[in-house]
Protein backbone atom coordinates (compact mmCIF):
# COMPACT_ATOMS: atom_id res chain seq x y z
CA UNK A 1 0.00 0.00 0.00
CA UNK A 2 1.38 3.40 -0.91
CA UNK A 3 0.96 6.78 0.71
CA UNK A 4 -0.06 5.66 4.19
CA UNK A 5 -0.04 8.68 6.43
CA UNK A 6 1.21 7.01 9.56
CA UNK A 7 3.08 4.17 11.15
CA UNK A 8 2.12 0.60 10.27
CA UNK A 9 -0.24 -0.78 12.88
CA UNK A 10 0.39 -4.29 14.21
CA UNK A 11 -3.28 -5.25 14.40
CA UNK A 12 -5.73 -3.85 11.86
CA UNK A 13 -8.72 -2.15 13.49
CA UNK A 14 -11.14 -3.46 10.93
CA UNK A 15 -14.79 -3.04 11.88
CA UNK A 16 -17.41 -5.37 10.50
CA UNK A 17 -19.52 -3.87 7.72
CA UNK A 18 -22.25 -2.77 7.46
CA UNK A 19 -22.93 -0.92 10.70
CA UNK A 20 -26.72 -1.04 10.39
CA UNK A 21 -29.33 1.28 11.83
CA UNK A 22 -27.10 3.18 14.22
CA UNK A 23 -27.06 6.90 15.00
CA UNK A 24 -23.74 8.74 15.21
CA UNK A 25 -22.39 12.26 15.50
CA UNK A 26 -19.70 14.48 14.08
CA UNK A 27 -16.50 14.04 16.10
CA UNK A 28 -15.18 17.29 17.52
CA UNK A 29 -11.92 17.37 19.48
CA UNK A 30 -13.48 19.27 22.38
CA UNK A 31 -15.62 16.18 23.04
CA UNK A 32 -12.76 13.67 23.06
CA UNK A 33 -12.48 13.47 26.85
CA UNK A 34 -16.21 12.93 27.37
CA UNK A 35 -16.39 10.32 24.61
CA UNK A 36 -13.41 8.33 25.89
CA UNK A 37 -14.72 8.49 29.44
CA UNK A 38 -17.98 6.89 28.35
CA UNK A 39 -16.03 4.01 26.76
CA UNK A 40 -17.38 1.61 24.20
CA UNK A 41 -20.98 2.31 23.25
CA UNK A 42 -23.42 2.08 20.38
CA UNK A 43 -22.91 4.71 17.70
CA UNK A 44 -20.32 5.94 15.24
CA UNK A 45 -18.32 9.08 14.56
CA UNK A 46 -17.84 11.05 11.39
CA UNK A 47 -14.86 13.29 10.64
CA UNK A 48 -13.96 15.58 7.79
CA UNK A 49 -11.16 13.71 6.04
CA UNK A 50 -9.10 16.85 5.32
CA UNK A 51 -8.63 17.59 9.03
CA UNK A 52 -6.60 14.39 9.33
CA UNK A 53 -4.35 14.84 6.32
CA UNK A 54 -1.48 16.26 8.32
CA UNK A 55 1.60 14.07 8.80
CA UNK A 56 1.22 13.53 12.55
CA UNK A 57 0.39 15.16 15.85
CA UNK A 58 -2.65 15.37 18.13
CA UNK A 59 -5.33 15.02 15.38
CA UNK A 60 -4.17 11.49 14.57
CA UNK A 61 -3.83 10.57 18.24
CA UNK A 62 -7.43 11.66 18.81
CA UNK A 63 -8.74 9.81 15.77
CA UNK A 64 -6.86 6.64 16.72
CA UNK A 65 -8.42 6.80 20.19
CA UNK A 66 -11.91 7.22 18.73
CA UNK A 67 -11.38 4.52 16.11
CA UNK A 68 -10.23 2.01 18.72
CA UNK A 69 -13.77 1.66 20.09
CA UNK A 70 -16.08 3.03 17.43
CA UNK A 71 -16.86 2.67 13.74
CA UNK A 72 -15.72 5.65 11.73
CA UNK A 73 -17.23 7.56 8.84
CA UNK A 74 -14.74 9.44 6.67
CA UNK A 75 -16.48 12.41 5.09
CA UNK A 76 -14.55 14.22 2.37
CA UNK A 77 -15.46 17.87 1.85
CA UNK A 78 -12.79 19.07 -0.60
CA UNK A 79 -12.47 16.54 -3.45
CA UNK A 80 -14.32 18.91 -5.81
CA UNK A 81 -16.03 16.00 -7.57
CA UNK A 82 -18.58 18.34 -9.16
CA UNK A 83 -16.01 20.62 -10.79
CA UNK A 84 -14.98 20.45 -14.43
CA UNK A 85 -11.25 20.21 -13.77
CA UNK A 86 -9.38 16.96 -13.07
CA UNK A 87 -9.20 15.76 -9.47
CA UNK A 88 -6.09 16.65 -7.47
CA UNK A 89 -3.89 13.52 -7.61
CA UNK A 90 -2.07 14.40 -4.40
CA UNK A 91 -5.41 14.78 -2.64
CA UNK A 92 -6.58 11.40 -3.93
CA UNK A 93 -3.39 9.81 -2.61
CA UNK A 94 -3.89 11.42 0.80
CA UNK A 95 -7.48 10.18 0.88
CA UNK A 96 -6.39 6.67 -0.02
CA UNK A 97 -3.83 6.78 2.78
CA UNK A 98 -6.47 7.76 5.34
CA UNK A 99 -8.85 5.01 4.23
CA UNK A 100 -6.04 2.45 4.50
CA UNK A 101 -4.97 3.72 7.90
CA UNK A 102 -8.34 4.07 9.62
CA UNK A 103 -10.47 1.44 7.83
CA UNK A 104 -13.66 3.52 8.00
CA UNK A 105 -17.07 1.85 7.91
CA UNK A 106 -18.36 4.63 5.65
CA UNK A 107 -16.64 6.89 3.10
CA UNK A 108 -18.46 9.81 1.53
CA UNK A 109 -18.06 12.92 -0.63
CA UNK A 110 -20.26 15.69 -1.99
CA UNK A 111 -21.99 16.45 -5.25
CA UNK A 112 -20.31 19.87 -5.30
CA UNK A 113 -17.07 21.60 -6.19
CA UNK A 114 -14.67 23.73 -4.15
CA UNK A 115 -11.59 24.26 -6.29
CA UNK A 116 -11.31 26.17 -9.55
CA UNK A 117 -8.03 26.85 -11.37
CA UNK A 118 -5.62 27.13 -8.43
CA UNK A 119 -8.02 28.56 -5.84
CA UNK A 120 -9.63 26.52 -3.07
CA UNK A 121 -12.87 28.20 -1.94
CA UNK A 122 -13.65 26.11 1.15
CA UNK A 123 -17.34 25.86 0.34
CA UNK A 124 -19.60 23.29 -1.32
CA UNK A 125 -20.43 25.09 -4.55
CA UNK A 126 -23.30 24.12 -6.87
CA UNK A 127 -23.16 22.76 -10.40
CA UNK A 128 -25.56 22.66 -13.33
CA UNK A 129 -27.10 19.28 -14.14
CA UNK A 130 -26.34 18.53 -17.80
CA UNK A 131 -25.00 15.65 -19.88
CA UNK A 132 -21.54 17.23 -19.71
CA UNK A 133 -21.46 17.65 -15.93
CA UNK A 134 -22.90 14.15 -15.50
CA UNK A 135 -19.94 12.79 -17.47
CA UNK A 136 -17.44 14.74 -15.36
CA UNK A 137 -19.00 13.71 -12.07
CA UNK A 138 -19.07 10.04 -13.09
CA UNK A 139 -15.43 10.16 -14.24
CA UNK A 140 -14.41 11.75 -10.96
CA UNK A 141 -16.28 9.22 -8.84
CA UNK A 142 -14.79 6.35 -10.89
CA UNK A 143 -11.37 7.85 -10.24
CA UNK A 144 -11.95 8.26 -6.51
CA UNK A 145 -13.39 4.77 -6.09
CA UNK A 146 -10.45 3.34 -7.97
CA UNK A 147 -8.01 5.28 -5.78
CA UNK A 148 -9.51 4.18 -2.47
CA UNK A 149 -10.51 0.73 -3.79
CA UNK A 150 -14.08 0.87 -2.49
CA UNK A 151 -17.36 2.55 -3.38
CA UNK A 152 -18.17 5.93 -1.91
CA UNK A 153 -21.43 7.45 -0.72
CA UNK A 154 -22.31 10.60 -2.68
CA UNK A 155 -24.19 13.32 -0.77
CA UNK A 156 -27.03 15.37 -2.27
CA UNK A 157 -26.26 19.10 -1.95
CA UNK A 158 -28.08 21.99 -0.32
CA UNK A 159 -28.22 24.86 -2.83
CA UNK A 160 -29.25 28.50 -2.87
CA UNK A 161 -29.55 29.02 -6.60
CA UNK A 162 -29.89 27.12 -9.87
CA UNK A 163 -28.18 27.21 -13.28
CA UNK A 164 -30.13 28.26 -16.35
CA UNK A 165 -28.33 25.61 -18.39
CA UNK A 166 -29.53 22.65 -16.26
CA UNK A 167 -31.48 20.08 -18.25
CA UNK A 168 -31.69 17.23 -15.74
CA UNK A 169 -33.45 17.19 -12.37
CA UNK A 170 -31.21 16.72 -9.32
CA UNK A 171 -32.78 13.37 -8.43
CA UNK A 172 -32.41 12.06 -12.00
CA UNK A 173 -28.83 13.29 -12.05
CA UNK A 174 -28.01 11.55 -8.78
CA UNK A 175 -29.74 8.35 -9.89
CA UNK A 176 -27.73 8.30 -13.14
CA UNK A 177 -24.47 8.89 -11.24
CA UNK A 178 -25.23 6.01 -8.88
CA UNK A 179 -26.20 3.68 -11.73
CA UNK A 180 -23.15 4.51 -13.84
CA UNK A 181 -20.51 4.48 -11.09
CA UNK A 182 -21.97 1.96 -8.65
CA UNK A 183 -21.62 4.47 -5.82
CA UNK A 184 -24.04 4.52 -2.92
CA UNK A 185 -25.82 7.64 -1.69
CA UNK A 186 -25.68 9.72 1.41
CA UNK A 187 -29.10 11.31 1.80
CA UNK A 188 -28.86 14.58 3.70
CA UNK A 189 -32.45 15.17 4.78
CA UNK A 190 -31.69 18.69 5.98
CA UNK A 191 -30.23 19.49 2.56
CA UNK A 192 -33.45 18.26 0.95
CA UNK A 193 -35.49 20.53 3.22
CA UNK A 194 -33.18 23.52 2.70
CA UNK A 195 -33.13 23.13 -1.11
CA UNK A 196 -36.88 22.49 -1.28
CA UNK A 197 -37.55 25.75 0.58
CA UNK A 198 -34.97 27.69 -1.42
CA UNK A 199 -36.19 26.48 -4.81
CA UNK A 200 -39.87 26.17 -3.99
CA UNK A 201 -40.30 22.45 -4.60
CA UNK A 202 -41.84 19.79 -2.39
CA UNK A 203 -39.40 17.89 -0.18
CA UNK A 204 -41.76 14.91 -0.24
CA UNK A 205 -41.79 14.88 -4.05
CA UNK A 206 -37.99 15.02 -4.03
CA UNK A 207 -37.84 12.07 -1.64
CA UNK A 208 -40.37 10.17 -3.77
CA UNK A 209 -38.04 10.64 -6.77
CA UNK A 210 -34.86 9.91 -4.86
CA UNK A 211 -33.31 6.43 -5.35
CA UNK A 212 -33.78 5.46 -1.70
CA UNK A 213 -32.67 1.88 -2.31
CA UNK A 214 -29.12 3.16 -2.78
CA UNK A 215 -29.01 5.18 0.46
CA UNK A 216 -26.26 3.92 2.77
CA UNK A 217 -26.11 6.84 5.19
CA UNK A 218 -28.33 9.72 6.27
CA UNK A 219 -27.28 13.16 7.50
CA UNK A 220 -29.34 15.39 9.76
CA UNK A 221 -28.31 18.92 10.73
CA UNK A 222 -29.56 22.32 11.76
CA UNK A 223 -30.13 25.22 9.40
CA UNK A 224 -30.50 28.96 9.60
CA UNK A 225 -33.00 31.31 7.91
CA UNK A 226 -32.37 34.43 5.82
CA UNK A 227 -34.34 35.91 2.95
CA UNK A 228 -33.77 36.19 -0.80
CA UNK A 229 -34.04 39.22 -3.15
CA UNK A 230 -37.86 39.06 -2.98
CA UNK A 231 -38.02 38.70 0.79
CA UNK A 232 -38.86 35.01 0.53
CA UNK A 233 -37.25 32.64 3.04
CA UNK A 234 -33.78 31.45 2.09
CA UNK A 235 -32.50 28.66 4.32
CA UNK A 236 -28.78 28.35 5.02
CA UNK A 237 -27.22 24.93 5.62
CA UNK A 238 -25.32 26.15 8.69
CA UNK A 239 -24.78 22.98 10.79
CA UNK A 240 -24.77 25.16 13.89
CA UNK A 241 -27.87 24.12 15.80
CA UNK A 242 -30.37 21.35 16.53
CA UNK A 243 -32.23 19.52 13.77
CA UNK A 244 -35.49 21.31 12.85
CA UNK A 245 -38.83 19.64 13.61
CA UNK A 246 -39.79 19.53 9.92
CA UNK A 247 -36.52 17.71 9.15
CA UNK A 248 -37.19 15.15 11.89
CA UNK A 249 -40.61 14.52 10.33
CA UNK A 250 -39.07 13.96 6.88
CA UNK A 251 -36.47 11.71 8.46
CA UNK A 252 -39.17 9.51 10.00
CA UNK A 253 -40.81 9.18 6.59
CA UNK A 254 -37.48 8.22 5.01
CA UNK A 255 -36.74 5.60 7.68
CA UNK A 256 -40.22 4.12 7.30
CA UNK A 257 -39.45 3.70 3.59
CA UNK A 258 -35.75 2.76 3.76
CA UNK A 259 -35.55 0.72 6.91
CA UNK A 260 -32.64 1.26 9.30
CA UNK A 261 -29.80 3.30 7.79
CA UNK A 262 -26.76 4.68 9.68
CA UNK A 263 -27.70 8.25 10.57
CA UNK A 264 -25.40 11.10 11.47
CA UNK A 265 -26.08 14.28 13.40
CA UNK A 266 -23.83 16.91 11.80
CA UNK A 267 -22.85 19.85 13.97
CA UNK A 268 -19.86 21.84 12.72
CA UNK A 269 -20.00 25.28 14.30
CA UNK A 270 -21.23 26.76 17.60
CA UNK A 271 -20.38 23.28 18.90
CA UNK A 272 -22.52 22.42 21.95
CA UNK A 273 -21.47 20.39 24.99
CA UNK A 274 -21.27 16.67 24.31
CA UNK A 275 -24.57 15.76 26.06
CA UNK A 276 -26.50 18.07 23.69
CA UNK A 277 -25.05 16.39 20.61
CA UNK A 278 -25.53 12.99 22.23
CA UNK A 279 -29.21 13.80 22.83
CA UNK A 280 -29.72 14.61 19.13
CA UNK A 281 -28.18 11.25 18.23
CA UNK A 282 -30.43 9.53 20.79
CA UNK A 283 -33.45 11.14 19.14
CA UNK A 284 -32.37 9.75 15.77
CA UNK A 285 -31.73 6.35 17.34
CA UNK A 286 -35.24 6.32 18.79
CA UNK A 287 -36.71 6.91 15.31
CA UNK A 288 -34.45 4.23 13.81
CA UNK A 289 -35.57 1.77 16.49
CA UNK A 290 -39.24 2.71 16.18
CA UNK A 291 -39.66 3.18 12.43
CA UNK A 292 -36.79 1.25 10.97
CA UNK A 293 -38.39 -2.17 10.98
CA UNK A 294 -36.49 -4.08 8.35
CA UNK A 295 -38.27 -3.69 5.06
CA UNK A 296 -38.09 -6.55 2.55
CA UNK A 297 -35.62 -5.65 -0.18
CA UNK A 298 -38.17 -5.48 -3.01
CA UNK A 299 -40.32 -2.99 -1.08
CA UNK A 300 -37.44 -0.58 -0.58
CA UNK A 301 -37.75 0.55 -4.16
CA UNK A 302 -41.35 1.58 -3.71
CA UNK A 303 -40.91 5.12 -2.49
CA UNK B 1 -13.43 15.54 -27.76
CA UNK B 2 -16.07 18.16 -28.64
CA UNK B 3 -15.25 21.67 -27.39
CA UNK B 4 -16.60 22.36 -23.89
CA UNK B 5 -19.25 25.06 -23.53
CA UNK B 6 -18.35 28.08 -21.36
CA UNK B 7 -17.45 26.46 -18.09
CA UNK B 8 -19.93 27.11 -15.26
CA UNK B 9 -17.13 27.15 -12.70
CA UNK B 10 -15.18 29.76 -14.66
CA UNK B 11 -18.31 31.94 -14.63
CA UNK B 12 -19.16 31.24 -10.98
CA UNK B 13 -15.74 31.50 -9.33
CA UNK B 14 -14.45 35.05 -9.98
CA UNK B 15 -17.14 36.84 -7.96
CA UNK B 16 -16.71 34.65 -4.90
CA UNK B 17 -13.79 36.74 -3.60
CA UNK B 18 -14.36 39.91 -5.61
CA UNK B 19 -17.24 42.07 -4.37
CA UNK B 20 -16.98 44.25 -7.49
CA UNK B 21 -17.76 41.30 -9.74
CA UNK B 22 -21.37 41.10 -10.88
CA UNK B 23 -23.59 38.12 -10.15
CA UNK B 24 -22.75 35.53 -12.83
CA UNK B 25 -25.29 35.36 -15.64
CA UNK B 26 -25.37 31.57 -15.58
CA UNK B 27 -27.23 31.44 -12.24
CA UNK B 28 -30.86 32.04 -11.43
CA UNK B 29 -33.42 31.89 -8.62
CA UNK B 30 -36.49 29.66 -8.95
CA UNK B 31 -38.69 30.51 -11.97
CA UNK B 32 -36.19 33.04 -13.25
CA UNK B 33 -36.20 35.07 -10.01
CA UNK B 34 -33.20 37.27 -9.20
CA UNK B 35 -30.25 35.41 -7.70
CA UNK B 36 -28.25 38.31 -6.20
CA UNK B 37 -28.79 37.53 -2.53
CA UNK B 38 -28.57 33.85 -3.34
CA UNK B 39 -25.15 34.22 -4.94
CA UNK B 40 -24.15 36.42 -1.99
CA UNK B 41 -24.66 33.42 0.31
CA UNK B 42 -21.77 31.71 -1.49
CA UNK B 43 -19.65 34.87 -1.45
CA UNK B 44 -20.27 35.16 2.26
CA UNK B 45 -19.63 31.46 3.00
CA UNK B 46 -16.34 31.52 1.14
CA UNK B 47 -15.05 34.80 2.58
CA UNK B 48 -16.16 34.18 6.17
CA UNK B 49 -14.90 30.60 6.25
CA UNK B 50 -11.46 31.66 4.99
CA UNK B 51 -11.27 34.55 7.47
CA UNK B 52 -12.28 32.06 10.18
CA UNK B 53 -9.47 29.78 9.00
CA UNK B 54 -6.93 32.60 9.45
CA UNK B 55 -8.42 33.45 12.86
CA UNK B 56 -7.97 29.81 13.90
CA UNK B 57 -4.33 29.80 12.78
CA UNK B 58 -3.50 33.25 14.26
CA UNK B 59 -5.43 33.54 17.56
CA UNK B 60 -2.77 35.66 19.31
CA UNK B 61 -2.67 38.13 16.42
CA UNK B 62 -6.46 38.40 16.63
CA UNK B 63 -6.36 38.90 20.39
CA UNK B 64 -3.78 41.67 20.01
CA UNK B 65 -5.55 43.55 17.23
CA UNK B 66 -9.13 42.88 18.33
CA UNK B 67 -11.64 40.97 16.22
CA UNK B 68 -12.81 43.80 13.94
CA UNK B 69 -9.28 44.90 13.03
CA UNK B 70 -8.22 41.30 12.48
CA UNK B 71 -11.17 40.39 10.28
CA UNK B 72 -10.77 43.50 8.13
CA UNK B 73 -7.06 42.73 7.68
CA UNK B 74 -7.73 39.04 7.02
CA UNK B 75 -10.44 39.91 4.45
CA UNK B 76 -7.86 41.80 2.37
CA UNK B 77 -5.51 38.84 2.52
CA UNK B 78 -8.19 36.24 1.74
CA UNK B 79 -9.25 38.21 -1.33
CA UNK B 80 -5.74 38.72 -2.65
CA UNK B 81 -4.33 35.30 -1.68
CA UNK B 82 -6.98 32.58 -1.48
CA UNK B 83 -5.78 29.12 -0.49
CA UNK B 84 -4.28 26.89 -3.16
CA UNK B 85 -4.58 23.68 -1.13
CA UNK B 86 -7.73 22.03 0.23
CA UNK B 87 -5.83 21.52 3.50
CA UNK B 88 -6.71 24.67 5.43
CA UNK B 89 -4.04 24.05 8.06
CA UNK B 90 -1.56 24.83 5.28
CA UNK B 91 -3.23 28.19 4.58
CA UNK B 92 -1.94 31.62 5.53
CA UNK B 93 1.79 31.15 4.98
CA UNK B 94 1.88 34.58 3.30
CA UNK B 95 -0.11 36.24 6.10
CA UNK B 96 2.88 37.30 8.28
CA UNK B 97 4.48 39.11 5.30
CA UNK B 98 1.10 40.65 4.52
CA UNK B 99 0.80 41.90 8.11
CA UNK B 100 4.31 43.39 7.91
CA UNK B 101 3.18 45.52 4.96
CA UNK B 102 -0.38 46.21 6.12
CA UNK B 103 -0.82 49.96 6.43
CA UNK B 104 -2.87 49.89 9.61
CA UNK B 105 -0.50 47.49 11.42
CA UNK B 106 2.60 49.69 11.10
CA UNK B 107 2.29 50.78 14.76
CA UNK B 108 2.75 47.11 15.76
CA UNK B 109 6.06 46.22 14.07
CA UNK B 110 6.29 43.01 16.12
CA UNK B 111 2.91 41.70 14.94
CA UNK B 112 4.28 39.90 11.86
CA UNK B 113 6.82 38.03 14.00
CA UNK B 114 4.09 36.94 16.42
CA UNK B 115 2.24 35.63 13.35
CA UNK B 116 5.39 33.78 12.20
CA UNK B 117 5.55 32.03 15.56
CA UNK B 118 1.86 31.09 15.31
CA UNK B 119 2.34 29.69 11.80
CA UNK B 120 5.34 27.67 13.03
CA UNK B 121 3.26 26.48 15.99
CA UNK B 122 0.65 24.98 13.64
CA UNK B 123 3.30 23.37 11.45
CA UNK B 124 4.81 21.77 14.55
CA UNK B 125 1.34 20.60 15.62
CA UNK B 126 0.80 18.72 12.34
CA UNK B 127 4.42 17.62 11.79
CA UNK B 128 5.36 13.97 11.44
CA UNK B 129 5.66 12.24 14.82
CA UNK B 130 9.18 11.30 15.86
CA UNK B 131 10.92 10.30 19.06
CA UNK B 132 13.34 13.02 20.21
CA UNK B 133 16.99 12.32 20.88
CA UNK B 134 17.66 10.92 24.36
CA UNK B 135 20.02 13.39 26.13
CA UNK B 136 21.93 10.38 27.48
CA UNK B 137 22.98 9.50 23.94
CA UNK B 138 24.69 12.84 23.55
CA UNK B 139 26.20 12.51 27.01
CA UNK B 140 27.78 9.22 25.97
CA UNK B 141 29.65 10.70 23.03
CA UNK B 142 33.45 10.79 23.51
CA UNK B 143 34.56 14.44 23.94
CA UNK B 144 36.95 14.30 20.96
CA UNK B 145 34.11 13.33 18.63
CA UNK B 146 31.69 16.08 19.70
CA UNK B 147 32.90 18.80 17.31
CA UNK B 148 32.32 16.64 14.22
CA UNK B 149 28.90 15.27 14.97
CA UNK B 150 25.76 16.32 13.11
CA UNK B 151 22.33 16.35 14.77
CA UNK B 152 19.30 15.28 12.76
CA UNK B 153 16.49 17.81 13.30
CA UNK B 154 13.08 16.74 14.59
CA UNK B 155 10.34 17.22 11.93
CA UNK B 156 8.53 19.71 14.20
CA UNK B 157 11.57 21.86 15.10
CA UNK B 158 11.64 25.43 13.79
CA UNK B 159 13.35 28.72 14.63
CA UNK B 160 11.76 32.16 14.30
CA UNK B 161 13.98 35.22 14.82
CA UNK B 162 12.64 38.60 15.87
CA UNK B 163 13.99 42.10 16.54
CA UNK B 164 11.14 42.46 19.02
CA UNK B 165 9.83 40.65 22.09
CA UNK B 166 7.80 38.34 19.88
CA UNK B 167 8.05 35.27 22.13
CA UNK B 168 6.80 37.13 25.21
CA UNK B 169 4.00 38.78 23.23
CA UNK B 170 3.03 35.45 21.63
CA UNK B 171 2.99 33.60 24.96
CA UNK B 172 0.95 36.29 26.72
CA UNK B 173 -1.67 36.39 23.98
CA UNK B 174 -2.18 32.65 23.47
CA UNK B 175 -3.60 32.62 27.02
CA UNK B 176 -6.91 34.07 28.07
CA UNK B 177 -5.46 35.80 31.17
CA UNK B 178 -5.16 39.60 31.07
CA UNK B 179 -1.92 40.84 29.50
CA UNK B 180 0.29 43.31 31.38
CA UNK B 181 2.18 45.96 29.50
CA UNK B 182 5.05 44.32 27.57
CA UNK B 183 8.26 46.08 26.55
CA UNK B 184 8.35 45.04 22.90
CA UNK B 185 11.87 46.27 22.19
CA UNK B 186 13.97 43.29 23.39
CA UNK B 187 14.94 41.03 20.48
CA UNK B 188 13.71 37.49 21.09
CA UNK B 189 14.28 34.37 19.00
CA UNK B 190 11.88 31.44 19.28
CA UNK B 191 12.45 27.70 19.18
CA UNK B 192 9.30 25.78 18.31
CA UNK B 193 9.27 22.01 18.96
CA UNK B 194 6.86 19.17 19.60
CA UNK B 195 8.74 16.36 21.36
CA UNK B 196 5.49 14.57 22.30
CA UNK B 197 2.00 15.84 21.57
CA UNK B 198 2.31 19.34 23.00
CA UNK B 199 3.89 22.12 20.98
CA UNK B 200 6.55 24.01 22.96
CA UNK B 201 7.66 27.58 22.19
CA UNK B 202 10.88 28.67 23.93
CA UNK B 203 12.90 31.83 24.00
CA UNK B 204 16.42 31.00 22.73
CA UNK B 205 19.40 32.43 24.68
CA UNK B 206 22.07 34.67 23.11
CA UNK B 207 23.52 33.17 19.92
CA UNK B 208 21.04 30.31 20.20
CA UNK B 209 19.17 31.05 16.97
CA UNK B 210 22.35 31.03 14.86
CA UNK B 211 23.49 27.86 16.62
CA UNK B 212 20.15 26.05 16.22
CA UNK B 213 19.72 27.19 12.62
CA UNK B 214 23.20 25.92 11.69
CA UNK B 215 22.52 22.58 13.36
CA UNK B 216 19.14 22.09 11.68
CA UNK B 217 20.83 22.88 8.36
CA UNK B 218 23.23 19.98 8.90
CA UNK B 219 26.36 21.83 10.06
CA UNK B 220 28.60 20.04 12.56
CA UNK B 221 28.41 20.93 16.24
CA UNK B 222 31.87 22.56 15.99
CA UNK B 223 30.92 24.74 13.01
CA UNK B 224 27.60 25.74 14.58
CA UNK B 225 29.28 26.72 17.85
CA UNK B 226 31.95 28.78 16.07
CA UNK B 227 29.32 30.69 14.06
CA UNK B 228 27.19 31.24 17.16
CA UNK B 229 30.19 32.65 19.04
CA UNK B 230 30.89 34.94 16.12
CA UNK B 231 27.31 36.20 16.28
CA UNK B 232 27.24 36.60 20.04
CA UNK B 233 30.17 36.77 22.44
CA UNK B 234 27.80 35.64 25.23
CA UNK B 235 27.04 32.35 23.50
CA UNK B 236 27.22 29.40 25.95
CA UNK B 237 27.47 26.09 24.12
CA UNK B 238 26.67 23.88 27.12
CA UNK B 239 23.48 25.77 27.98
CA UNK B 240 22.39 25.92 24.35
CA UNK B 241 22.95 22.31 23.40
CA UNK B 242 21.29 21.08 26.60
CA UNK B 243 18.32 23.36 25.98
CA UNK B 244 17.85 22.25 22.38
CA UNK B 245 18.10 18.54 23.18
CA UNK B 246 15.80 18.86 26.16
CA UNK B 247 13.21 20.69 24.02
CA UNK B 248 13.27 17.83 21.52
CA UNK B 249 14.83 19.71 18.61
CA UNK B 250 16.67 16.61 17.32
CA UNK B 251 15.96 12.94 16.73
CA UNK B 252 19.40 11.40 16.40
CA UNK B 253 23.15 11.84 16.07
CA UNK B 254 24.97 11.36 12.80
CA UNK B 255 28.73 10.85 13.01
CA UNK B 256 29.13 10.82 9.24
CA UNK B 257 32.25 8.92 8.10
CA UNK B 258 34.43 10.27 10.88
Amino acid sequence: MTATTGPVRPTPLRFPLPIGGVAGTSFKHEHLGAILEAGRQRGFFEVHAENYMGAGGPPHRALEAIRRYHPLSLHGVCMSIGGPQPLDKAHLARFRGLVARYQPALVSEHLAWSTHATSFFNDLLPLPYTAATLRHVCDHIDQMQEAIRRPILLENPSTYLAFAESTISETDFIRSVAERTGCSLLLDVNNVFVSATNHGFSALDYLADFPLSRVGEIHLAGHDAQSDDDGEPLLIDSHDGPVADAVWKLYEIVIERCGPVPTLIEWDSKIPDWPVLQAEAAAAQAILDRCGITVPAEDRHAA
Amino acid sequence: MPPEPVCFAAAFAPGLLDPDCRVPQVVTGPNGKAAGKRYDVYRNNVTVSLIDALAAIYPAVQRITGTDFFRAMARFHVRSSPPTSPLLFEYGRGFPDFIAQYEHAQTMPWLADVARIERAWLDAYHARDATPLDPAQLGAVAPERLADLVLIPHPAAQIVRSDYSAVTIFAANRESAPVDRIDASTPEDALITRPGFDVIVRHLPAGGAVFATCLTQGRTLGEAAALALEASADFDIAVNIAGLVEAGAFTSIDFGDA
